[in-house]
């Protein structure tokens, strides 16, 4: 009989997945970027929501998108006429994005812009509700999406997203009047198990609530930059 | 889906932690800790895994999967509840909001099982 032995590595699957986040942030900080992670379901609006920000802010900051649904260019080529970058990310057949193809996107950035005159990288991720959450990318903040459309059980049923946003946005508000939706109990069910999450509630068709996030953007920025 | 990239990130551990070995040894178990509140299902990992290491220095190599429940811990009742995952995460008995996970969000590598040097030199992935 052979002799086997234990090594007890007790290391973090998600290891080096965590290290190269950490190396984006880094880069992040040390050209005074912030960057949000925006994920939600598949169509709960993130493009849409990305379009009327850009739109809004480009006055106040500087913005770069991360594009991370690339099943098709669709998303990319609706951002680029907001004059900002615009950098698609090859997730392939991937339903998430991790910090390698991020910082592919990094490397893009640094090569073909001046990151240094960047405030704000918003990073759309994958249109997924289960594992994006789990694939730190080197963001300062996580931002999830839940179209009202999706049911208030949602956050129940898929929490890890939910229990890790810093934001929530409660989306397609508009449609209310059609749906048999109660959207306290949708807050509720994400106060259970992420009590501090900054919860707004908005319509990109209608505008309501949009200057909500407008401003819990510019207050993440300037508190970030303030820590850079 | 997400457990063919979940698989990569440990394929790729282990490669890092076997490069590093002076020795090259024989990997036979690998014993993982899964948390519930994660978004990794135990089965689809066993399957990617399997697929995975096909022809490489990790083929035939067991793959042991711990499942760990979530625990969280209430202040307010200073006890440990296990809350219901798809149904309610607030505590039972005084309805706190669940702040304090204690366990069910590990994803580790807890540890490799060996024996002694591998005949193979390269690590082919
Ligand atoms: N009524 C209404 N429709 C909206 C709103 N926001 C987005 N939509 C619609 O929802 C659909 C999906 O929006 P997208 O912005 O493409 O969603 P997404 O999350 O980027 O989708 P993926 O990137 O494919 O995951 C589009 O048809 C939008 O017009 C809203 O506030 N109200
Ligand atoms: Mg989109
Ligand atoms: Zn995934
Ligand atoms: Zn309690």
């Amino acid at each position: 009989m052979h002799q086997t032995f234990d090594a007890a590595l007790e290391l973090n699957l998600l290891h080096a997945n965590q290290e190269g986040a950490n190396h984006n942030r880094e880069h992040f900080d040390k050209w005074g970027i912030s960057c949000f992670n925006i994920m939600s379901s598949p169509g709960a609006g993130k493009t849409v929501l990305l379009e009327k920000t850009l739109a809004a802010l480009q006055d106040k900051l500087s913005m770069a998108v991360i594009e991370g649904d690339m099943t098709t260019e669709l998303d990319a080529d609706r951002l680029r006429q907001y004059n900002v970058p615009v950098i698609p990310i090859n997730t392939g057949r991937s339903c998430h994005l991790d910090s390698k193809m991020v910082a592919g996107g990094i490397h893009t950035l640094e090569h073909e812009y001046n990151p240094q005159e960047i405030d704000l990288v918003l990073v759309e991720n994958v249109g997924n509700l289960v594992c994006p959450a789990e694939f730190e990318v080197g963001e300062h903040a996580k931002v999830a999406l839940l179209s009202i459309t999706e049911g208030e059980d949602k956050p129940l049923k898929y929490p890890v997203m939910f229990q890790e946003a810093d934001c929530l946005l409660i989306t397609k508000t508009d449609l209310a009047p059609y749906l048999d939706i109660d959207l306290d109990r949708i807050a509720q069910n994400v106060r259970q198990m992420n009590p501090n999450v900054t919860i707004i509630s908005v319509s990109a068709k209608t505008g309501d609530g949009l200057e909500v996030w407008f401003n819990w953007i510019q207050n993440q920025v300037s508190t970030l930059t303030l820590c850079h | 889906m997400h457990e063919t990239d979940m698989t990569k990130a440990l394929i790729l551990t282990v490669k890092d932690w076997y490069e590093s070995q002076l020795e090259k040894p024989k990997i036979e178990k690998i014993h993982l800790i899964v948390g519930q509140f994660t978004c990794v299902e135990p089965v689809s990992l066993q399957f990617a895994f399997e697929v995975q290491t096909r022809n490489t220095f990790l083929a035939e190599v067991e793959l042991v999967i711990k499942d760990i429940p979530l625990v969280a811990f209430c202040h307010t009742c200073q006890q440990e509840y296990k809350p219901e995952i798809g149904l309610q995460y607030s505590c039972p008995d005084c309805n706190s909001p669940m702040e304090d996970i204690r366990s069910g969000r590990e994803l580790k590598i807890d540890r490799i099982e060996y024996s002694s040097v591998n005949t193979y030199e390269n690590v082919s992935l």
